[in-house]
């Protein structure tokens, strides 16, 4: 599974967590959650805890503050599941 | 100081809105507390005209004082997490009401923690009166964290 399998699961998981005036296009991967998708912090750890369960990895507080874009988040799938091989 | 009267003192609530009395009980996965409406509590003013009954939003704030708050100070400390000034955020409710609370009413809150993730709890409330019988009960998130990190 790759880059662009992992930015379509990221985007179901999202799609869930967006304000209502927010439309489901505006997600791409420059996007950032909080500034430009208005996805509050309370969300965000929503979305968090969907990311582990779909990819099956675990996410520290480090990540989460890193995680400021979906670019950031695909980074941080990507890098954690290298790591489990 | 015992732990119980520690974490109130460290609520960021004070009269008319503090709707904590004591924790009975509280450990990493649960909690539970209790609250008696006083007589002349300022919403019964109004709630209902001259028939005063407690609102269903301040039995969910009582809730979410002992379930989501004090829990999530001891939380927070058994972590290490300096907690000497408090931000708290209700995220969201989703409450049942079974039974009205009038004046004078000593209610129970119990709480089971569902999860605590980056400053996120989440918990399944419950409140009872003094004859044991379910008052309202649902699920409470919010955010808590201090402030300095």
């Amino acid at each position: 599974m790759g880059y662009d399998h992992h930015f379509e699961q990221l985007k179901n998981i999202v799609r869930a967590y967006l304000p209502e005036d927010v439309p489901e296009g505006a997600i791409g991967e420059d996007s950032n959650f909080v500034n430009e998708l208005n996805i509050n912090s309370a969300n965000l750890v929503d979305i968090v805890l969907d990311v582990e369960d779909a990819f099956g990895i675990r996410l520290e507080n480090e990540d989460m503050d890193n995680m400021q874009t979906v670019r950031d988040a695909l980074n941080i799938v990507a890098q954690k599941l290298q790591d489990k091989k | 100081m015992s732990i119980t009267s520690s974490i109130i003192d460290k609520l960021p609530y004070t009269n008319p809105f503090l709707f904590v009395d004591r924790i009975n009980m509280i450990g990493p996965d649960a909690i539970e507390g209790c609250y008696t409406f006083k007589k002349n509590e300022f919403f019964y003013d109004g709630h209902f005209k001259e028939q005063p009954v407690t609102p269903g939003v301040i039995l969910t704030e009582c809730c979410a004082q002992v379930g989501l708050v004090c829990l999530g100070i001891y939380l927070l400390n058994l972590e290490k997490v300096d907690t000497g000034s408090l931000e708290v955020a209700l995220s969201s409710s989703e409450m049942q009401f079974l039974l009205p609370v009038f004046p004078m009413e000593t209610v129970t809150v119990k709480s089971k923690k569902l999860f605590f993730r980056f400053n996120k709890l989440k918990c399944e409330v419950k409140m009872y009166n003094q004859q044991s019988q379910l008052i309202c009960k649902g699920v409470l998130s919010g955010m808590i964290k201090d402030r300095k990190i």
